[in-house]
C-alpha cells in the first residue's frame, strides 16, 4: 500500500513537472516574440520601411506558432490542480483562485481576443492602429504572468492569509500582490521571457546569416535580437540577483542548496564555483572556491556568514516538529539545485557577453558580422540555450522548495489527489509524452520550415491559408 | 447559504452557458468540417469563418475553470479530480483541436493538410460530447465520500444516460455550427448547411425526448423543484422548434439564437436541478452543497468586484472583434 501510495504521489510530480517545462517552453518565447514583434511593427510605423512590417509578419509567424502550442499546454495546467492535485486545490483554493481567475480575465481574453484580429487585419486597420493589437497580444501574454506568479509567490512567501477552516485564506487582496517575492519574480520571468526571444531571433537570424541568405534582412532582426537580448539580460541578472538576496532570508535551505553549502561559513564566505556532492553524507567531497565571493553575492559587501544547509535542516526541525512530526526531511535535492544554479546563471552571463561582444560587432553601419562565421555559430547555439536556462530556473524555484508545496504551511505529500489512482496518472504521463514529443517536434519542424522559406514569401505572396481571408476580394457582403 | 454564494453559483452557470453558447459553434463548425466541405477550398471557408474567434471562445471555458476554483475551491477539487479520464480526454481533443488551426496553415502537401483536419475533426467532437457525459454524470450523481473526493467505477462515467447527454450535447453544437455557418458563409456550403440542420432537427428531438425522460427517472429535478424544471425542459423545446422553424423557413439568424438559446437553457436546467449542491452524490448525506464549497465571504467579494469591472470590457472589446469580422466568406474568391 505505500509502495503504491509513494508511487502515485512520484508520479503526479513528475506529470506536473513534464508539463510544466513543456509549457514553459512556449510561454516565455511567445511572450518575448510578441514584444519583439511588436518592436518591429512599431518600427515600421515610425519609419515606415517595408522591410520591417515583413520582419514583424515573418517572426510573428513563428510567435504564431508557438503561442498555439502554449495555448493548448496552459490548458493542461488549469485543470490539472483539479485533477492530481485536488487536496492542495482545497486548501489554496481561497488564495489561489482569485489570480487564476483575473488572469483569465484581464490577460487570456485580451491576447486571444486581439491575436484573432491582429492576425487577419494587416490590410484592414491603417499600421498605426493595427501595431495596437499586438501589443495588446504582449501585454495580456506577460500580464498573465503577473496573474500566475502572484499564486506562485504565495507558494514561494505565503504573505496575506490566515489558516482557517483547514485551509489557508485571503485576508487581504492588496497584500497579496504586495507579496515581495512577486516584485522580484514577476520581473525575472518577463525579463527572462524577453531575453529568451531574443537569443532566439538572434540565433535563427545567425543561422541564415550562415547560409547567406537575405542578408539585409536577418543582420536587421539579428540587431533587434542582440539589442534587447543584451537589454534583458542584464536586467534578469539585475533582479535575479534581488531574488537570491530574497531567498537567503526566506527559504534559507534553497539557497544553500543552490550554493552546495553543508556547513555555515565564516565571515568570509568563499563561493563554491563547482563542487562533488555526497548527498547522503550531506558532504561536499571536493570544492573549487573563489575567496569572499559567496558574501559578496549574498550581502553585496566582503563579509557576512552564510549558513549551511545541515544547520538550517536543524532549525526547520525545531521550527516545524511540532506541526509536520519529526519524520520529515528538509534537505532539497542538493545535485539538481547546484548544477541548474550554474546552468541558469551561468547562461545568463553568457548571453550578456555574447550580446555585447554581437554589437560590437555591429556598431558600424556597413559591418561584415555576416563573414565572422564563429561567432554566428556560436550565435546559433546560444538559441537553444535560454530553453535549458529557463527550465533550470524553475527546478531551483520548485525543487528548492520540498517538502512543502506552500512554504511551511502544506507539504507536497499532503496535496496530491486522494482519488486518483496510480493507473490513471500512468496513462496520462505516457499520452502527454507522446503528445508533447509529437507538437515539440512538429513545431520546431514548422519553425524551421518557415525559418528555410524566408521573409521573401511575405510580398504579396502569402500562403493560402495565412492570407487575410476578410481581406480584398474574400469576402462578398451580402 | 450567503448572498455571494449564490451569485457565484449563478455566475459560473453563466460562464458555462456562455462557453456553449460560443464555443459550441466552432465545435459545430470543426464537426461540419467532415459532413459539409466536399474539397480543400470549402474546408478553408469553414475554419475561417471560427478563425479568428475560437481561441477567444475558448477562454470561455478557462475562465468559468478558473472561476470555479477560486469562488467554490471544493466543487473544483471533486470535480477535476473525480472526473480525471474524462477531463484527461477533453484535455486531449482540445489540444489536437487547438494547434490544428495553427499547424494545418504550415503544411504544403493535400495529405498533411488533411491530417490536421481530422485532430480538429476529432477535438471538435471529443469536447462537448465528453462535457456532455460529464455534466450529466454530474447532475445524476456519483459515488462521493465523506471528503468530497469520488470512487467511482467505469459504469459511473460510461452508462446509458451519460451517453445520451453527450449525444445530445455534441449534436446540439453540431446544429449551432450549422446556424452559424448558414450566417457566415455564401453559397454551396450555406446551402448544405441548411439542409443538414433540416435533416438533423428531427433527430435532436429525439434525443432531447430521450434525455428528458432519462432526467426524469435518474435525477430528482422533477420532484425537487418541478416548476422550474418543468417550465426550463419546455423552453429547451421550444427553442429547438423555433430554430427548426428556422431551418426550414430560411431565417438563419433565427436558427442560431434559438440554438444559442437551446444550449444556455440546457445548462440553466442542469445548474438549476443541481442547485443547492455542487456535487450531487449518491449518497444524498455526501453531496456537496454551495454553502460548504466556497471560498472565504472576502475572497467572493473580491471576485465579484473584479468581476464587475473586468467582465464588461472583455464583452466590448470580444463583440468588436465580432463586428471586425462580420463579413460572410465564400469558396470562390479565397485562393488567390
Amino acid at each position: 500500500m505505500l509502495t503504491v501510495g509513494v508511487s502515485m504521489l512520484s508520479l503526479a510530480r513528475f506529470q506536473f513537472a513534464m508539463t510544466t517545462v513543456f509549457h514553459f517552453f512556449f510561454v516565455p518565447f511567445s511572450i518575448g516574440m510578441a514584444f519583439i514583434t511588436a518592436i518591429m511593427e512599431t518600427i515600421y510605423v515610425v519609419k515606415k520601411a517595408p522591410i520591417y512590417k515583413q520582419m514583424a509578419q515573418f517572426w510573428g509567424k513563428i510567435f504564431l506558432l508557438s503561442f498555439a502550442v502554449g495555448v493548448v499546454t496552459g490548458l493542461i495546467q488549469e485543470f490539472q490542480f483539479g485533477m492530481n492535485w485536488s487536496d492542495y486545490s482545497r486548501f489554496m483554493g481561497d488564495i489561489f483562485g482569485a489570480p487564476l481567475a483575473i488572469e483569465a480575465l484581464l490577460a487570456f481574453f485580451l491576447e486571444s481576443v486581439f491575436i484573432g484580429l491582429w492576425m487577419f487585419t494587416w490590410d484592414r486597420f491603417k499600421p498605426a492602429i493595427h501595431v495596437i493589437f499586438i501589443w495588446l497580444v504582449m501585454i495580456g501574454s506577460s500580464a498573465s504572468a503577473l496573474w500566475i506568479l502572484t499564486a506562485n509567490s504565495f507558494m514561494q512567501n505565503p504573505v496575506a492569509y490566515k489558516l482557517a477552516n483547514g485551509r489557508a485564506e485571503m485576508t487581504s487582496f492588496t497584500g497579496l500582490l504586495k507579496n515581495p517575492q512577486l516584485w522580484v519574480e514577476f520581473p525575472h520571468v518577463v525579463f527572462g521571457a524577453f531575453l529568451t526571444a531574443a537569443m532566439a531571433v538572434a540565433g535563427m537570424s545567425a543561422w541564415r546569416l550562415l547560409k547567406h541568405k537575405n542578408i539585409e534582412f536577418y543582420k536587421k532582426s539579428l540587431k533587434i535580437g542582440l539589442i534587447v537580448g543584451l537589454i534583458f539580460s542584464l536586467g534578469t541578472i539585475y533582479v535575479g540577483d534581488a531574488q537570491t538576496r530574497m531567498i537567503i532570508k526566506d527559504q534559507p535551505m534553497k539557497f544553500a542548496a543552490t550554493e552546495g553549502l553543508y556547513d555555515n561559513t565564516g565571515k568570509k564566505a568563499p563561493w563554491a564555483m563547482i563542487e562533488g556532492i555526497n548527498a547522503a553524507g550531506h558532504k561536499a567531497t571536493w570544492k573549487v572556491e573563489i575567496p569572499d565571493m559567496l558574501s559578496i553575492m549574498s550581502y553585496h559587501k566582503t563579509t557576512g556568514a552564510v549558513k549551511g544547509m545541515n544547520t538550517i535542516n536543524r532549525e526547520l526541525h525545531q521550527k516545524y516538529d511540532k506541526k509536520f512530526g519529526k519524520d520529515m526531511n528538509y534537505y532539497v535535492p542538493p545535485k539538481t539545485l547546484f548544477w541548474s544554479f550554474r546552468v541558469m546563471a551561468g547562461f545568463g552571463t553568457l548571453f550578456a557577453l555574447v550580446t555585447i561582444v554581437g554589437l560590437w560587432f555591429m556598431r558600424k553601419k556597413n559591418n561584415a558580422i555576416e563573414n565572422k562565421r564563429w561567432f554566428l555559430y556560436v550565435l546559433g547555439i546560444c538559441l537553444w540555450l535560454p530553453f535549458l536556462a529557463n527550465t533550470a530556473g524553475w527546478f531551483v524555484t520548485e525543487l528548492g522548495r520540498y517538502p512543502w508545496i506552500v512554504y511551511g504551511l502544506f507539504t507536497i505529500a499532503d496535496a496530491v489527489s486522494p482519488s486518483v489512482t496510480a493507473g490513471e496518472l500512468l496513462f496520462s504521463n505516457i499520452t502527454y509524452f507522446l503528445i508533447f514529443t509529437m507538437l515539440g517536434g512538429t513545431m520546431i519542424y514548422f519553425s524551421h520550415k518557415t525559418l528555410v522559406a524566408g521573409p521573401e514569401l511575405d510580398d504579396g505572396s502569402e500562403k493560402r491559408a495565412n492570407v487575410d481571408p476578410f481581406a480584398k476580394g474574400a469576402f462578398n457582403h451580402e | 447559504m450567503s448572498s455571494l454564494q449564490l451569485l457565484w453559483f449563478f455566475l459560473i452557470g453563466l460562464l458555462f452557458a456562455v462557453f456553449f453558447l460560443l464555443e459550441g459553434f466552432d465545435y459545430g463548425v470543426g464537426m461540419s468540417l467532415r459532413f459539409l466541405a466536399k474539397d480543400e477550398q470549402e474546408c478553408d471557408s469553414l475554419i475561417q469563418t471560427i478563425g479568428p474567434h475560437w481561441d477567444g471562445n475558448e477562454v470561455w471555458l478557462i475562465t468559468a475553470g478558473g472561476a470555479m476554483f477560486a469562488s467554490f475551491p471544493y466543487w473544483y477539487a471533486s470535480l477535476f479530480s473525480g472526473f480525471y479520464i474524462l477531463l484527461f480526454l477533453i484535455l486531449f481533443g482540445l489540444i489536437i483541436r487547438g494547434v490544428s488551426f495553427e499547424f494545418r496553415t504550415h503544411v504544403d502537401t493535400r495529405k498533411g493538410r488533411k491530417l490536421w483536419e481530422v485532430t480538429l475533426f476529432t477535438g471538435s467532437l471529443m469536447a462537448p460530447f465528453l462535457f456532455g457525459m460529464m455534466f450529466t454524470d454530474m447532475v445524476k450523481g456519483m459515488p462521493i465520500d465523506a471528503q468530497g473526493n469520488l470512487s467511482a467505477s467505469v459504469g459511473d462515467y460510461i452508462n446509458l444516460f451519460s451517453i445520451v447527454g453527450g449525444v445530445a450535447v455534441a449534436l446540439l453544437c453540431l446544429l449551432h455550427g450549422l446556424n452559424y455557418i448558414r450566417l457566415s458563409t455564401l453559397g454551396a456550403l450555406r446551402q448544405r448547411a441548411q439542409k443538414l440542420a433540416k435533416l438533423l432537427y428531427p433527430v435532436l428531438f429525439v434525443g432531447l425526448v430521450v434525455y428528458a425522460a432519462l432526467l426524469l427517472f435518474q435525477t430528482d429535478f422533477f420532484t425537487a423543484r418541478p416548476v422550474s424544471s418543468w417550465t426550463l425542459l419546455i423552453l429547451i423545446v421550444l427553442a429547438s422548434v423555433v430554430a427548426t422553424y428556422g431551418a426550414y423557413a430560411d431565417k438563419e439568424w433565427l436558427s442560431f439564437i434559438a440554438s444559442g438559446g437551446t444550449l444556455i437553457l440546457l445548462v440553466a436546467l442542469l445548474f438549476n436541478g443541481l442547485f443547492p449542491r455542487v456535487m450531487v452524490a449518491t449518497n444524498p448525506a455526501h453531496s456537496i452543497l454551495i454553502k460548504n464549497a466556497s471560498s472565504s465571504e472576502y475572497t467572493l467579494k473580491i471576485m465579484t468586484i473584479v468581476a464587475c469591472i473586468l467582465v464588461p470590457i472583455v464583452i466590448v472589446y470580444t463583440v468588436w472583434s465580432y463586428f471586425v469580422f462580420n463579413k460572410r466568406v465564400t469558396t470562390k474568391k479565397v485562393v488567390e
